[in-house]
């Protein structure tokens, strides 16, 4: 006999050393497979319904592991807002200096003061807008663009010299051209926004698209895909991953970049306040502005996080996935 | 025996490829990957390619999958030229390539979609394939999800989807363990009676290319020539038993004889006459270097 039944020979003792029921398995199957010609794989077990067994379900979801996760954020934060509180109350000085620095109680009065004000309200709601009409912008261009770059080397040639010459340019020093080059305030705030969000989304489409597996694309030819067809049923969809890395890169850089707009140039909006209070010596609305913007950024990339996560399902059970 | 039923029963799907050379790089760097191959498979045959690594058999399968243009000659499908990729030839992928985002009917649906069919007609086709793959009951499932074995049997049901002429396969098995690549080729020879389509079925398995081909082509090393073409007088349809006949076992050993040759062809300039007699080293005082 040939050589795969001598390997067999070799290879099956081997097998039984590792793992002794492997074997019988796979010998049990092979059988009921050549009777029926094709193997009916086993269903997945229905959950039986018992109310013990959710409970017990929902006790076991909260493992240690949970627990101790959850217990290390809480230290951490508490720890933060612990030298905060240690700091202004013995007014710290050495070097960095807490004498002006509020305590958290006084901003936390603030908040209760300011924040439920129509004035606080409408600065938020103006970043906000300027987030999503930046943000916005540069996805519907940086995406597109990014699948074409990606996917076509005559448009790859002629795009990248000018990204690669615009990308060092952070979005602050385009502040004093933004003011001159567009009609209004409003504007060039946008502006500044969408070129912050911009080069992150793109670069990282253009990534997406080239780590695609060519096999794929290949599949997809051999089972009729047009051109149009292709880029909407493959490679945007296995751009994805990379595109919501851009996207949420993105979103953090946009808001960098609005903050720092709306300090130099705003008029409104939650940069604007922090600098405000500044100039007022309101100091407490300083740390408040402050963190208000870090509850803004993190509920922005947690939209994104969230929409990732829906639009995404498959990645849950990639390698290295979430499960 | 079987096969003349299919010769009467098909009428379809017979690729030719004529004189057919292919030269990559230029100059300095030219390499000539296949030199002169001509080879056909009838309506409804079964044909495997198999030759050593790098002898040029998975660039012959993708000039007929329509990926490669051919240097000279030329590749028919039914007396048409093949000059692009298109849903008339389905080709199964070594590395699966499965669309991991699609769930595995919509994998299988994938084909029909391209070609416009609508929803309820590609959900009963997908089904049906599912059922015959006897993965339907996952089919709500991600590829990510699934071994080996069953993605290569949803790769075989998503290429047959779109009613192709031919199927063409490029080591399909080659990355599977060797009992799921037995149970896969029991598999596939029963499909293959089903749909009674032509194959090009690529491969480096000597057991595998004699348990599933009516013919088998033999390729040279590089350049890539047709050696010889075996015939296979095995009784359709075939089953595991037959490999432990004596028919089975003199193709066997005639193919490896075949292979044999040429590997140790392909092999030559890395380990000349001495790398046969167990690299023939002495190890002396001075240790390894002594002999060279």
């Amino acid at each position: 006999m040939g050589s795969t039944a001598t390997a067999k020979i070799v290879a099956l003792p081997m097998v039984d050393k590792h793992a002794d029921p492997e074997p019988v398995a796979v010998k049990a199957s092979a059988a009921q497979m050549s009777a029926s010609e094709i193997p009916v794989p086993e269903p997945e077990p229905i959950p039986t319904v018992s109310l013990t067994k959710v409970f017990l379900g929902l006790l076991g979801y909260v493992t240690r592991e949970r627990i101790i996760t959850a217990l290390l954020a809480c230290i951490s934060i508490g720890a933060l807002f612990l030298f905060w509180y240690l700091g202004t109350k013995y007014k710290f000085e050495f070097y960095i200096r807490f004498k002006n620095v509020p305590t958290p109680y006084e901003v936390y009065q603030q908040l209760t003061q300011v924040g439920l004000s129509n004035k606080y309200l409408f600065n938020i709601a103006m970043s906000v807008r300027r987030i999503l009409f930046g943000f916005m912008i540069a996805t519907i261009i940086g995406v597109p663009l990014g699948l074409a770059i990606g996917k076509y080397e005559r448009v790859r040639d002629f795009f990248m010299p000018v990204v690669e010459i615009m990308r060092p340019i952070p979005a602050i020093a385009w502040v004093p051209m933004s003011i001159m080059l567009w009609p209004n305030n409003e504007a060039s705030i946008v502006f500044i926004t969408f070129i912050g969000a911009f080069f992150p989304i793109l670069l990282n489409t253009i990534h997406g698209v080239h780590s695609l597996d060519g096999v794929l694309v290949r599949a997809a030819r051999c089972l009729g895909a047009s051109e149009i067809r292709l880029f909407m049923n493959v490679i945007l969809p296995g751009s994805l991953p990379h595109i919501f890395t851009g996207l949420a890169v993105g979103m953090g850089v946009a808001w960098v970049s609005l903050i720092a707009a709306e300090m130099i140039s705003g008029q409104f909006g939650v940069g604007y306040f922090t600098w405000e209070a500044y100039s007022l010596v309101d100091y407490p609305a300083i740390v408040l502005g402050m963190i208000t913007i870090g509850v803004l950024g993190l509920a922005c990339s947690g939209i994104i996080r969230m929409v990732g996560v829906l639009l995404m399902p498959w990645l849950a059970f990639a390698p290295g996935g979430r499960r | 025996m079987s096969m003349t039923m299919a010769e009467t029963e098909v009428s379809k799907g017979f690729i030719d490829v004529r004189d057919m050379g292919v030269t990559f790089g230029a100059n300095d760097n030219k390499v000539v990957a296949v030199d002169n191959v001509s080879l056909n498979v009838q309506p409804g045959e079964f044909v495997s390619l198999i030759g050593p690594s790098g002898c040029g058999k998975s660039t012959l399968l993708s000039i007929v999958a329509g990926f490669v243009k051919p240097t000279r000659g030329e590749a028919l499908l039914d007396g048409k030229a093949i000059t692009k990729p298109g849903s008339d030839r389905g080709v199964v992928f070594q590395q699966y390539s499965l669309f991991p985002w699609l769930s595995v009917r919509k994998n299988v649906e994938f084909g029909l979609k391209m070609a416009g069919v609508e929803q309820s007609k590609r959900n009963t086709t997908a089904r049906a394939l599912l059922d015959l793959a006897g993965l339907l009951s996952f089919e709500n499932h991600y590829p990510d999800q699934l071994s080996g074995g069953m993605k290569q049997r949803i790769g075989i049901v998503r290429a047959l989807a779109t009613s192709p002429q031919v199927l063409l396969m490029d080591e399909p098995f080659g990355a599977l363990d060797t009992q799921t690549r037995v149970v896969m080729q029991e598999i596939l020879t029963n499909i293959w009676q089903q749909f009674r389509i032509s194959v090009l079925f690529i491969t480096h398995d000597i057991e595998e290319s004699i348990f599933l081909s009516d013919r088998i082509y033999v390729m040279t090393a590089r350049p890539g020539r047709i050696k010889a073409v075996i015939k296979v007088p095995l009784p359709r349809p075939r089953t595991a038993e037959m490999t432990d006949t004596p028919e089975f076992m003199n193709l066997v050993q005639e193919l490896k004889g075949l292979i044999r040759e040429e590997s140790l062809a392909a092999m030559a300039p890395e380990i000349k006459d001495r790398g046969l007699s167990g690299f023939g080293m002495k190890v002396g005082p001075k240790g390894v270097g002594e002999i060279f």
